[in-house]
Parts: structure tokens; C-alpha cells; sequence
């Protein structure tokens, strides 16, 4: 479904992204794992074209995307929970959640999508009418991850979902996401420090290191990995 | 209270403020006969009135504050005493209708003087309302808006030298202009935000100002353009009392005009976008909005209504120079925005009013009226920092199928 080749990706005159290459299938939960600067998060950037590479070629469903502007990649079908939430704070939360609808016509399907997610997530339905901003970091991350999910992406990126969240809070959102895959057959790209976690929800993992992809394999073969153990599992 | 350490926090301010007003309350030198005038019973009044007006101070912030947390502790929320007066059928039909009595005979009953000032507000009421939509909706601070409205002035001025082109024709051009001008600017500051974005703004609004002072070939320079028409009405002859009538009505039409265009465009798509936009830039983006169309839309749409404004400035005082569009401009058009209450219509309305109408009135106190200004300025960003009617943004009705819809203020 989404194919990276060879990208090669800069900020300035410092090289982020040196010849990643990766591919995910359709209906596959994919995790990109690493350390701090590794490069993971300007992965999606380049994907979703806030950081376009400056060379190599990404695909989706066979078109090259490379070139798109951020809110094209988006109407293709590719929505994204940006790093650190970025929920629209004064706005309610089901304004929020309309927002993430901007692209769409259909008020039908619309509120029906908004029901769909105040079942996955009670608590939003609870709080629809509250500022985003006054919304706990969990709630917030729940209303990120719905607020995307309000395009009816076809493929859904997520950028480290667990960023400052209590653990038992984290395991939710992780839940949540392996429902969204499993339910409604999203595709998702999830990038995460949490290695461990990542790698339990996914189906594939690629591990990254300085720019470079250095690893890739099915997620379970990838956690009993010895040198991925040692160096990101902390076991 | 009084207890002591209020006393002795009064006390020093006072002494504060006996110093700082020192310099100028105090001492009077007379430089023709050189000698130097200590007027000692001054800085015993600044005491005292210090000493008294911190006292109020304390009293109304901490009023403040305990109207914060009683609202904190409230658990449905309240909903303002004007927007809930708008709400309420009651009240809004029998104020709907002694307004419009109000404007409607105002001309007829007070002086050409009283209804000149009232055009210029009306004028600020639309340029504010232009200005809104960059600053209150797209969350863009430009401080050199007052550009577009000199492009609008200009534009007819110059047609109508040049080409003989009438009022009713300008109109129309001067705002396509401000338009085009609008993009002008958006272009170069897309990549701008907050602090950066207002400088080059500034930058801007100066070019523009200077531009037209020094090209005198183009702009007749700093003496500026005279004679230019009053509006017409079809080729009929009207008196000075009767164009200015005319041109109050005409005003009056072109605010609700555009009182209307704005609200279609705050419920519109590219309204949302504009909220979007200002809440979080890269939001914005994920959500599949254009930022690059939505800022120029911004900048273009907001600058349409300044053109207008200056078209109909330049016609009402039928002479303009560039001093009529320095940086002041731009700040008191800010002023109108940020006092009356960002994003809201009725806000910007009635901060224009005030803004324009509270100087004119306030011609009494002669050399006071700045500094009265001053301090009712001072005294509304602090006590209500939202602006005087601030936005009580419609909630959209998502409510799902199976819950009933509550009722919401909008």
C-alpha cells in the first residue's frame, strides 16, 4: 500500500534520512522503532509531505506522493496524529472531531462516525462539549487518534502515542489501535519509542538507527531478537 | 480589609507614584524668567490619590477573581449577560427595533458634526470587521493594515483625477485592488507566525505609506489629493447636509453588508479553516486543509474590506494625503479588534464605537482625553482580557442520533 524508496530527507544541510526504504501492505500494523534522533519521526514527515525528501520516491497505492502537498497526501487518504497531540485546544471536543472531518460532504456518515467514536471512546462523549485543551493527557491522545480517524483514512499515522502517559493509560490507546485495525481494516504506520509495546500490537516492525533502517522483521521474531533486547527493550 | 499590610502596600505605591510623577507635577520651570516653580501641594495630591485609587484596584481585582472561581465552581457554564440578551426573544425584538429606529433617525435629529463622527465609526466598524477575520478568525496579527485602506482611498482618489472614474465605479475596483494587495502581502509572510508575521506586516504598511509620500508623480506626494467627489446619487444635487445623510445611509448599508458577509463566512468551510489555522498550524495541516490558500484567503478577504472603507474615507473627507494612513491608523484599527472581543461581530462593532466616539466626546477634557483613554484601555485588557463582548463561539451540533440535542447558547 505505502512504499518508501530510497529516500534521502534533510533539514537544512544536516541529512535525517539516509536511503530509508520500507514498504507496508494493506491492512497491516507496521511500527517503525528507535531512539531519540533516529530519524523516526521524520519518517512521517516525509510521508505526509510536511518534509518532503529530497530525493527517492514514496508511493502509495502506486502514485508517487513525493511531491503532494500535506493536505493532497491527506485527501488520498493518509491521515496522521501528529507528535505530541496537537488537539486545537479552545475548540470543543466535538468540534475537534469536526474538524477532522473538513475534507469530508457526507453529514450523514459524518454523525455516524462521531457516534462510532464515542463508543470506542465514552469519555469523549462525556466531555464533547469541553475545551480540548482542558482534556487530560490520555484524553487528549484519545481525541488525536479519533480526530484522525474522522477523515476515514485508509491508512493512519501515528507518532508516538505514548509520549508522557501513564502506563495503564498507554495500554488503552494500544488496545484502541489494534481495534481500529482489526474493525475497520486501517492500515497503520505507528512510530514508537516503547519498543516493547509497539512490537506486541504490530504485526511488523523495522528498527532505525542514525538515519538508517537496520532492521526489519515480523514484530514477534524482532522482540525475542537478541540485539534488539539489548539495545531497545532494556532486557 | 484594612489591614496593615494592605495600608503599608497602598502606602508604597503611593510613594511610587509621588516619585514617578515627580519630575512633571512637581517642578515648573519658567525659562523665561529662569527661575523654577516647586509646587509641593501637587505631589500630596498624587499621594493621597494613589493612596485611595490602590485601594479600589485591589477591591475590583480581587472581585475579579472570586467572580473566576465562582464560575470555576459553577458546573454549567455561563453564559454571558449580552449574548444570553441576544438569545432571549424578549429583549432582542424590542431592541432589534429601537436600534434601528435609533439609526435610521439619527441623521434628522443630531448635527452634521454628531453624524460625521457616526460615519467615521461606521467606517472603523467595517475596517474592524475586515481586520476580524485576520486577526480574530485566522489568528494573524497585522499591524499594517491600514495599507489596504490606503490602497482603497488612493485608488479612487487617483481613478478620479486621472480617469474621472465616480464613486460607484470605484468601489468596487478599490476593493479588487486591496484584494489583490491582500495577496501581495500573503505571499512573502506564509511561512511567517506570531512576532515575525506582525514585523513584516509593519514593514508593509510602512512601504506602502512611504511609497505614496515620496512618488510625487504617482501620488502628488505629501500634499496629497483634493477635491475629490462625494458619492452621487443618480446625478441628483444635494446639499452638504444632504450628501452627508447620504453618505451615513450608504455607511450604513455597507456595514450590515458586510456584518452579513462575515457571518456566512465564519459558519463556512474556509471559516473553520480559518479557526483551524489559528488554534494550530500543524493541526491545521493534518486535518487536509490548505494553509497556504487559507492564510491568502485571510489576508485577501480582510484587506477587501479595508479597500471599501478607504474608498468611502477618501469620498467623505474628499481630500487625503499619507498622514491619514500612518501606524496609528493601523493601532487604533487593532485596538477596535482587540478591545471589542476577537472573533466576535457584535465585539468589533461596538469597540469601533467606542474607540472613535469616546475620543470625539471626550474633546471636553481637552489635553485629558488621551490619557482618559489611555486609562479605560488599561483598565479593559485588564479586567476583561476577552474584549468587551467577547466570542461565544457557536457550538456545532454534533449530538449524535441517539442523544437528544442539548440546548446550547450559541
Amino acid at each position: 500500500m505505502l512504499e518508501l524508496l530510497d529516500i534521502n530527507t534533510f533539514y537544512g544541510n544536516i541529512q535525517a534520512l539516509k536511503g530509508v526504504s520500507l514498504e507496508i501492505a494493506e491492512g497491516e500494523i507496521v511500527t517503525l522503532i528507535g531512539a531519540n534522533g533516529a530519524g523516526k519521526t521524520t519518517t512521517l514527515m516525509s510521508i505526509c509531505g510536511a518534509v518532503p525528501p529530497r530525493s527517492g520516491e514514496i508511493k502509495f497505492e502506486g502514485r508517487a506522493i513525493s511531491d503532494m502537498r500535506p493536505n493532497e497526501i491527506v485527501a488520498l487518504g493518509i491521515s496522521q496524529v501528529p507528535e505530541g497531540r496537537r488537539i486545537f485546544p479552545y475548540l470543543s471536543v466535538a468540534e475537534n472531531l469536526d474538524m477532522g472531518a473538513f475534507l469530508r460532504d457526507d453529514r450523514e456518515g459524518v454523525k455516524k462516525d462521531v457516534e462510532y467514536i464515542y463508543g470506542l471512546f465514552p469519555i469523549l462523549a462525556e466531555r464533547r462539549h469541553q475545551a480540548g485543551g482542558t482534556l487530560s493527557g490520555g484524553e487528549q491522545q484519545m481525541l488525536a487518534i479519533s480526530r484522525a480517524l474522522m477523515a476515514r483514512p485508509r491508512m493512519l499515522l501515528l507518532d508516538e502515542p505514548s509520549l508522557g502517559l501513564a502506563p495503564l493509560v498507554v495500554k488503552r490507546i494500544f488496545e484502541i489501535i489494534r481495534k481500529i485495525n482489526a474493525e475497520n481494516k486501517t492500515t497503520i504506520f505507528l512510530v514508537e519509542q516503547n519498543a516493547n509495546l509497539a512490537l506486541k500490537v504490530a504485526h511488523r516492525g523495522y528498527v532505525m538507527e542514525n538515519g538508517r533502517i537496520i532492521m526489519s522483521d515480523r514484530a514477534d521474531q524482532l522482540l525475542t531478537n537478541e540485539d534488539v533486547r539489548k539495545a531497545y527493550l532494556g532486557i | 480589609m484594612m489591614t496593615l499590610q494592605e495600608i503599608k502596600k497602598s502606602l508604597f505605591t503611593s510613594l511610587w507614584f509621588m516619585f514617578l510623577t515627580f519630575p512633571i507635577m512637581v517642578i515648573k520651570v519658567n525659562t523665561i524668567e529662569k527661575t523654577i516653580e516647586w509646587r509641593w501641594e501637587r505631589m500630596a495630591a498624587v499621594g493621597l490619590g494613589a493612596f485611595v485609587l490602590s485601594f479600589v484596584w485591589r477591591y475590583l481585582i480581587q472581585r475579579k477573581e472570586a467572580g473566576k472561581k465562582r464560575a470555576e465552581v459553577g458546573s454549567e457554564d455561563k453564559v454571558p449577560l449580552i449574548p444570553r440578551l441576544m438569545s432571549d426573544r424578549r429583549f432582542y425584538m424590542p431592541g432589534l427595533m429601537a436600534t434601528i429606529v435609533m439609526v435610521v433617525a439619527f441623521p434628522f435629529v443630531f448635527s452634521l458634526y454628531q453624524t460625521n463622527v457616526m460615519i467615521t465609526a461606521l467606517i472603523y466598524v467595517v475596517v474592524g470587521l475586515g481586520l476580524n477575520i485576520v486577526v480574530g478568525l485566522a489568528g494573524l496579527l497585522d499591524l499594517g493594515y491600514v495599507a489596504f485602506y490606503a490602497v482603497g482611498a488612493y485608488s479612487y482618489a487617483l481613478l478620479n483625477v486621472h480617469y474621472g472614474v465616480t464613486f460607484w465605479m470605484a468601489l468596487p475596483i478599490g476593493a479588487a485592488l486591496a484584494f489583490l494587495f491582500g495577496i501581495l502581502l500573503g505571499f512573502p509572510v506564509l511561512r511567517l507566525r506570531g512576532d515575525y508575521l506582525a514585523i513584516v506586516t509593519l514593514g508593509f504598511g510602512e512601504i506602502i505609506r512611504l511609497v505614496l509620500e515620496n512618488w510625487n508623480e504617482f501620488s502628488f506626494g505629501p500634499s496629497g489629493i483634493a477635491n475629490i467627489p462625494k458619492p452621487g446619487l443618480f446625478g441628483l444635487d444635494l446639499s452638504l447636509q444632504q450628501s452627508t445623510t447620504f453618505i451615513y445611509f450608504l455607511m450604513i448599508g455597507l456595514a450590515l453588508m458586510t456584518i452579513f458577509v462575515v457571518r456566512r463566512l465564519q459558519d463556512s468551510r474556509i471559516g473553520r479553516a480559518w479557526i483551524a489555522l489559528r488554534e494550530d498550524e500543524v493541526a491545521c495541516q493534518a486535518m487536509g486543509i490548505d494553509k497556504t490558500r487559507t492564510k491568502l484567503s485571510a489576508f485577501a478577504l480582510g484587506a477587501t474590506w479595508a479597500g471599501m472603507g478607504g474608498v468611502v474615507f477618501a469620498a467623505k473627507t474628499t481630500f487625503i494625503n499619507p498622514t491619514s494612513f500612518t501606524i496609528w491608523e493601523s493601532i487604533i484599527i487593532l485596538c477596535v479588534v482587540v478591545l471589542g472581543g476577537m472573533g466576535s461581530i457584535l465585539g468589533v462593532i461596538v469597540g469601533a464605537l467606542i474607540l472613535i466616539l469616546l475620543p470625539e466626546y471626550l474633546r471636553a477634557f481637552s489635553e485629558f482625553r488621551m490619557l482618559i483613554f489611555g486609562v479605560i484601555l488599561v483598565m479593559m485588557m485588564v479586567f476583561r482580557p476577552g474584549g468587551i463582548i467577547s466570542d461565544v463561539r457557536r457550538t456545532y451540533k454534533f449530538e449524535g442520533l441517539g442523544n437528544k440535542a442539548e440546548n446550547r447558547g450559541e
